[in-house]
Formats: C-alpha cells, structure tokens, sequence
C-alpha cells in the first residue's frame, strides 16, 4: 500500500470501524442507526445556513490544526496551542475595545495583534523548553491554564459588563471590529480565506523552504540534525513563534467572527481538537482541511442528534474519538505487520 | 558448588557470537572472561544470566540442569550479574532496592530487610545506610549495593561485567577485596574484563575467547604475553600503505580533558599536521569517541586548550568548527549520521546550498543523482537511509560531506561493511588525505590501522598510553596497549 492509495486505504477502514462501534452503541440504546447518520449529513450539509455553520465552525480547527502542524512537524507535543489562541484572542480584543483607530485599520490590526499574541505565548513554552529544560507538555499545559485564568480575569474584572459581574463574556465589540459576513449567514468570507491561507503557508514552509525542511529534520532526529549544523534549539524557539502565531489567528477568528466579545472559553476547545485532526492527518498539511471539515460536519450536525433524537451532542465527540483511535489502531497494526515481514525476511 | 557451560552456541542473523563454548568453574574460583569487544563475552554472560537465551548448549549448577529463560530463573537458580552500570533504582532509598526484588518466598517486612542489610554489610565491609537514596551514591557504591543486593537474593555465583570501567582506583582496590572474600566463602565468580593486569592479579583462570570462539583456558598467573597473542592472535603483520609527506602541525590539543555520560578523556597531547591520518586504537569506551568529537568542537573541553592554524580555538562554537572544516562521522550512521525519514533529495537540500530560503528541489535533486553516481550509492533519490545497506550509509555520509575539510573524526570507518566498500571508503578517504585533510578515526581492527594510519594513539582507560608509529609497530605491542600493558 503505497501513495495516495494508502491514506485512502486507512481512513475508508477507520471511518468503517468507528462507524460500527458507535452503531453498536446507537444498537444497545435501541436508537435508529440509519436516521442517525442521515441526519449528520442532513444536519451538517443539509441546507445552505447548515452548510454555512459547518464552514465557519471549520475555520477555527483547521487553523489550529495548521498550527499544530509546524510544531508536532519539528518533533514537539504543543498541547500548549489551546493557550495560544486565548492568546490571540485577548491580543485581538484588546484592539477591539481599547484602540481607536480608523475603521479600515481596525481589522487587520486585530488580525497582527492575534498573531503577535499567540506567537507570544508560543515563545513562552519554547523558552521554557530550550532555556528552563520544562517538557513542552507541561510548559504548554501550566500556560494555557494561565491563559484561561487571564481572560477570566479580564471578563469579570477590568473588561466587564457595567454593573454585571458576570463570566458570560465582555459587551459585544463595536461593528467595526466583526468580520463581514455574506447577507443571511453568519459565514465570514474573510476568515475562510485567513484559514485557507494559513494551509497555504504552511504547505509552502514544509515544502518549499530550508526552514520547513529543517523543522522537519529536527523532528525526526535533533541529534543528526545538530551534527549537520542546525542550531536545533533556535529552531525549536522558532517552531513555537511560528506555530503560536497561527493558532492567535484562531483566536482572532473566535472574537471577530464567531462570538463578537470575548468569553471565558474562547479558544472553544479547537486547540485540543486539533489535535484529533493533526494525529488523523499523519501531520499532512494537505489532510487537514479535509478533516477538519469532516469533524466539523459531526460538530455541527449532531446538534440534530439532540434535536431529533434526544441524544446528547457529546456522541459526537465519541465518534470524533473512536475515529482517531482506529486510525492509530490500523497504523500501529501496519507498522508491526512492517516489522514481523523484516523480521522474516531477517530470519531468512 | 560448581558452575558447567557445556557447548554454548548463539548467533545474531549470520554472526556465530558464541561457537560451541565449555566452561568448568569451580567453588570459590575467580574465572577471567578476556576478549576483544565483538569477542562474545557480553553474549555469554547475557546467556547464563538468563536476559539471552542460547541456541543450543546447557548450563549447569552443581550437576542440575538450568533452564534459563528470564533474568528471573537465574537469580532464583542463584546467578546474579553485577553489570557495567548497576541496574539500581536510582530514586528509591537503599531499603526499597532492595525490596522491590523481594522474592516470592519471602514477607515484605522492613524490619527484617533492615537487619539483613546490616548483617551482610557488616560480613563484607561495605557502608551502606538503608535509607540512603541511591542517586546519591558512587558508582562504586552502586556496586556495593547491587552486589549486596543479590548475595541477599541467593546469589552463589556472582557475574561481574566490566566492573572497573567507571570507578576510581580505590573503588577498585574495594571491589577486588570483596571480589576476594566473596571467592573465600565459597562464591564462584566470572569477571570479564579486558584489562590484562586486572585479571593477572583477581582470576585464579582466564577463558579467551575470540570472534565467539573460546582459544584457551590458562592458569594465572601466566605470561602477559601469552595472554596478548590469545586475544589478537591471527593478524598477520601488515604493511602500512599510506606514506605522508608530513608538512606543518595544524591542529594541537594541549592537555584536553572532556567528559560525556560515562566516559572521560584526560589530559591529550598530541599534534596533527596536514594530510596526516591517526588511527585511535583502544577497547570500546576507552575515550576514543569523546576525542573525536572534542577534536570536531561537538563536545566541549573543561580544561585544556585547542589550536588550529596557530589559532586558539578551545571556545568557539560548533558553527565555527563546521565553517572551517571541521567534520565528524559517528559510528551510529543511521542514528547519528543521517536523518531516517528523510529521503536523500531531501539530505542533499539540508545540507547543500544552505545560505538560500528557499529550496530549489530540481537543483537538489540533480544534486542528488549526480552524488548517487559519483559515489556510486546503491538507492534512489528517494530512497531514505532505512532502505540503505551500511555500505550505502557510509557512503551517503562522505558524499554529503562538504568538499574541502581540514579535520575529518570518523569512528569506525568500515565497521559492518562488506569488502567492496570498505576498501571503496578508504579510497576516498585517501584521495581526501591527499587533498590535505587530517583524518583522525578509531578503529577495532589492528589490520585496518597498520594498513591505513601514519600514526596509531592508542587509548586506556581515557588516556592516550600509546603514540606509535604505524610503520614501526607490531600487532602485539598495539594490541598489549590496548589491554593497558606495556609491552
């Protein structure tokens, strides 16, 4: 099983597997198995507005995928990236509310700030790793944590609503600071393309530049890599800048296009979802968009689950689950049937 | 009480590492276990400690047939293996290691192991607190503990793997004491080692072995000599093919010293002119590693000055190393040297035209072919250091070697190839001495540095105890060195 035929191969069987699962669940609760994937499709890509939401819920994961991409690419486990698109967020409604500017530079002014905020943060877990000798994990952990912490803060403190102490989020932003949408649906052309970008770039990183490429080679052996004379530790610090920054741009796309105001759980759990895309994706750049699609379309239409069925949206996220976990399951399979065919042959 | 190797044999793919070996050794008897490295000692020992199991062959104890398939059989037979590095837990406190090996038959009972301790401490001498943790010991008294350990655990033969390797000389003089009482009381033991004037003074007998075929069992003491031919015995003399014209010192190392995990290089004086090839002779560990890679700037000295064209370049950075010249091959191709994963289109990108931002894929690729063939490396451009031979490796690795280096450091140029290829890398590494590059590389094979080194600096223990010149030198005197005697 080679090429593209691979990947085809594998995800056909795990859609497959995890499908059967959850119809064995749907089975023990005597609830329709059919109608309930009828209506994910339906209920996803069903009509115009679904099709709409469906898009814009994409936005975000496909862009913290991305950004997951660059650093899981160079070897490095950023769970911290849920704190980098708060990151952004904040940095981007702190535009929003405390900068007067003309209307025009309003935007991508926010869009900078995100960057620069999540690129920010980025550089904490990166300095934590390379200068304090802090496991990645636990920096990017203990930071999103802070993170959080900090747009509580800002919501029920010095940014909230007057005379409501309340932890339902600051006032909506001024008009200047959404994102324009097409007349009837909340879609944003804008923040599709931000997204659609951000890919673009990061397939253009891996495949075209010297520093792509050695991201890259300190991912897959950062001893080899120094001996070649790549300053790993630059790269690493880099790889989280980079990395931080594209996943502010979620943030960004989660106050100025979704919400409107920033909320205590702004980052929406992309950051961690992303992950799921990025481990299904093998880390392809190219795969992302399609699942991240994919996983947007169980977001969005298992909200008729509920609807219809009564079943509770979390199923969703069993599915979402289910499916990763087959796809590692068929991959770890592979690699061991790989290496009991070396060992025969060995044995030879 | 005695212990029966009867016909042991064990391979690896096509390598015999061990071929029909019998051992008698007796109660109370200190039995030597001498080798080269490749010589099959650790496969031996492995095979009676239970962590390899043999192909064919038995072994014994008192006459009782063991079957050894787990580490675990045998220390419940009563043959405990003290190993280079002691297996201890090195976070739990002295008590706990002992007790997380508590076996079946006994209760988990602090008091009791508490008493244990003491007594077996006060029986040997040893000065261990049970609730010390044992991060904080010696490597010495690491031993000690490991050794106490398994005398608590039964143990009647006791396996020594190299013990001396990382302990001061006192440690050592501790350790053959109790190596000794133990003896007394009745303990068989194997001490392998390479270290010929260890095993003159602790073993009663010494086994040879050589490339997993046992030579001879002596009586020591015995001529050091004798014991030199054993284990280098076969090479015949060779005749040094390389003739440099030596032209002006470039690169001198002025009393280097440098650690890195458990190995140490201490005070290294020796000068390198131009076009000048040194071989590095010495038993695994002994330093020649660690010098290598001080001498290509990947390792940093703490004491001890470099220069280079007359420059003192001691402190400068890896970078600068690399910018001038500086080149270093580890032994580990695929873990070390190349990127696995990366295909070699990709290799040549990496480390080709690297002031660009850019990669121009079809320069690389040309690049690439172009190197495939010149170097005439059997893969594609596509093809990734995984699905290459050694050979291949070795080879990638000197065609993306940047073209006109002043000091290469190559472990093990040919370890692991094939005859064609071997005599193919030395070729080019010929052509490159030509050109003026000082190449410095270690090497276990006596053949390959008389044939091939202007000079041999034969390492021990971390120190060069040897300067020799490889038109003047015999197999015997490198090989009595490399064993740490003076010939």
């Amino acid at each position: 099983m080679k090429g593209i035929t691979g990947p085809i191969y594998y995800y056909s069987t795990a859609v497959l597997v995890s499908m059967v699962f959850v119809s064995i669940l749907l089975a023990l609760f005597k609830i329709p198995i059919f109608e309930t994937y009828t209506l994910l499709i339906t209920g996803s890509l069903g009509s115009m507005t679904k099709l709409g939401d469906t898009l814009m819920v994409s936005v975000p994961l496909i862009i913290a995928s991305a950004s997951l991409v660059i650093t899981f690419r160079a070897g490095l486990w950023n769970i911290g990236v849920e704190g980098q698109i708060i990151a952004g967020a904040v940095a981007a409604s702190f535009i929003a509310r405390e900068i007067h500017m003309s209307p025009g530079l309003l935007l991508p002014t926010m869009i900078v700030a995100g960057f620069l905020g999540g690129g920010f943060w980025g550089l904490l877990v990166g300095l934590l790793k390379v200068k304090g000798g802090v496991n990645e994990i636990f920096g990017g952990l203990g930071l999103d944590f802070v993170a959080t912490g900090l747009v509580v803060y800002l919501v029920i403190g010095p940014w909230s609503r007057k005379g409501i102490a309340s932890t339902s989020g600051t006032e909506p932003f001024q008009d200047n600071a959404w994102f324009p949408t097409i007349e009837g649906f909340r879609l944003s052309p804008l923040a599709v393309s931000i997204s659609l970008l951000v890919v673009l770039m990061v397939l253009f990183v891996f495949n075209r530049t010297q520093f792509g490429l050695r991201l890259r080679a300190i991912g897959l052996n950062p001893n080899s890599s120094y001996r070649f004379g790549i300053s790993t530790s630059r790269y690493i610090l880099m790889a989280f800048i980079l990395g931080g920054a594209v996943a502010g741009l979620a943030g960004v796309t989660q106050v100025a296009s979704i919400h409107h105001r920033l909320i205590p759980s702004i980052s929406g759990g992309y950051g961690f979802l992303g992950i799921l895309v990025v481990l299904l994706a093998g880390y392809r750049p190219s795969l992302v968009i399609p699942i991240a699609f994919f996983f947007s379309m169980i977001a969005i239409g298992s909200i008729q689950w509920q609807l219809r069925l009564g079943l509770h949206s979390s199923l969703g996220g069993v599915f979402q689950g289910t499916l990763v976990l087959s796809v590692i399951l068929i991959s770890a399979m592979r690699l061991l049937r790989q290496r009991r065919e070396l060992h025969v042959k060995a044995g030879e | 009480m005695s212990l029966k190797l009867l016909n042991i044999s064990k391979n690896f793919g096509t390598v015999l590492a061990n071929n029909d070996i019998s051992i008698d050794i007796g109660q109370g008897e200190i039995h030597g276990l001498l080798g080269e490295n490749g010589a099959g000692k650790s496969t031996l020992v492995n095979i009676i400690s239970g962590s390899l199991t043999s192909e064919a062959g038995t072994v014994e104890l008192d006459g009782k047939y063991l079957d050894l398939s787990s580490p675990t059989d045998a220390i419940e037979a009563g043959i405990g293996i003290l190993h280079q590095e002691p297996l201890v837990f090195l976070p739990f406190s002295i008590i706990d290691n002992f007790l997380a090996g508590l076996p079946k038959s006994r209760d988990f009972d602090r008091k009791l192991v508490r008493d244990d301790i003491h007594k077996i401490c006060q029986e040997y001498g040893f000065d261990l607190d049970p609730d010390t943790v044992a991060s904080s010991l010696t490597i010495g008294e690491r031993q000690q503990l490991e050794i106490a350990r398994l005398l608590w655990m039964g143990a009647r033969v006791l396996i020594l793997d190299e013990p001396t390797t990382a302990i001061s000389e006192t440690q050592r003089e501790n350790l053959f004491t109790t190596i000794e009482r133990l003896a007394a009381n009745g303990m068989s033991v194997i001490f392998v080692s390479h270290k010929l004037d260890e095993i003159q003074s602790i073993c009663d007998r010494v086994t040879v072995l050589r490339k997993g075929v046992l030579i001879d069992t002596l009586t020591v003491p015995c001529p050091t000599s004798d014991l030199v031919n054993l284990m280098f015995g076969g090479y015949t003399q060779a005749i040094p093919q390389n003739q440099t014209v030596l032209g002006q010192d470039l690169l001198i190392l002025d009393g280097i010293c440098a650690r890195e995990e458990t190995t140490a290089i201490e005070e290294v004086h020796c000068k390198f002119s131009e076009g000048e090839i040194i071989g590095l002779a010495g038993l695994e560990g002994a330093g020649q590693r660690l010098l290598l890679r001080t001498i290509t700037g990947l390792t940093k000295s703490y004491r001890g000055s470099t220069y280079f064209k007359g420059e003192k370049i001691t402190k400068h950075s890896y970078k600068w190393y690399m910018e001038n010249g500086f080149h270093y091959l580890p032994a580990d191709r695929s873990g070390e040297g190349l990127i696995q994963g990366l295909t070699i289109t990709e290799h040549f990108a990496l480390t080709g035209n690297q002031s660009r931002k850019t990669i121009d894929w079809n320069k690389s690729r040309q690049l690439a072919e172009d190197k495939l063939q010149e170097y005439s490396i059997r893969g594609t451009v596509n093809s990734k250091p995984e699905d290459l031979s050694g050979g291949n490796q070795q080879r990638l690795l000197l065609a993306l070697m940047p073209n006109n280096l002043s000091v290469l450091s190559m472990e093990h140029p040919t370890r692991g190839l094939d005859i064609e290829s071997a005599e193919w890398i030395w070729k080019e590494l010929l052509a490159r001495s030509k050109n003026g590059t000082i190449i410095i590389f270690s090497s276990s094979d006596i053949d390959e540095l008389i044939n091939f080194s202007d000079r041999i600096l034969v390492c021990f223990s971390g120190e060069i105890i040897g300067n020799l010149s490889s038109k003047e030198t015999t197999p015997y005197e490198i090989g009595s060195l490399i064993g740490g005697v003076q010939p």
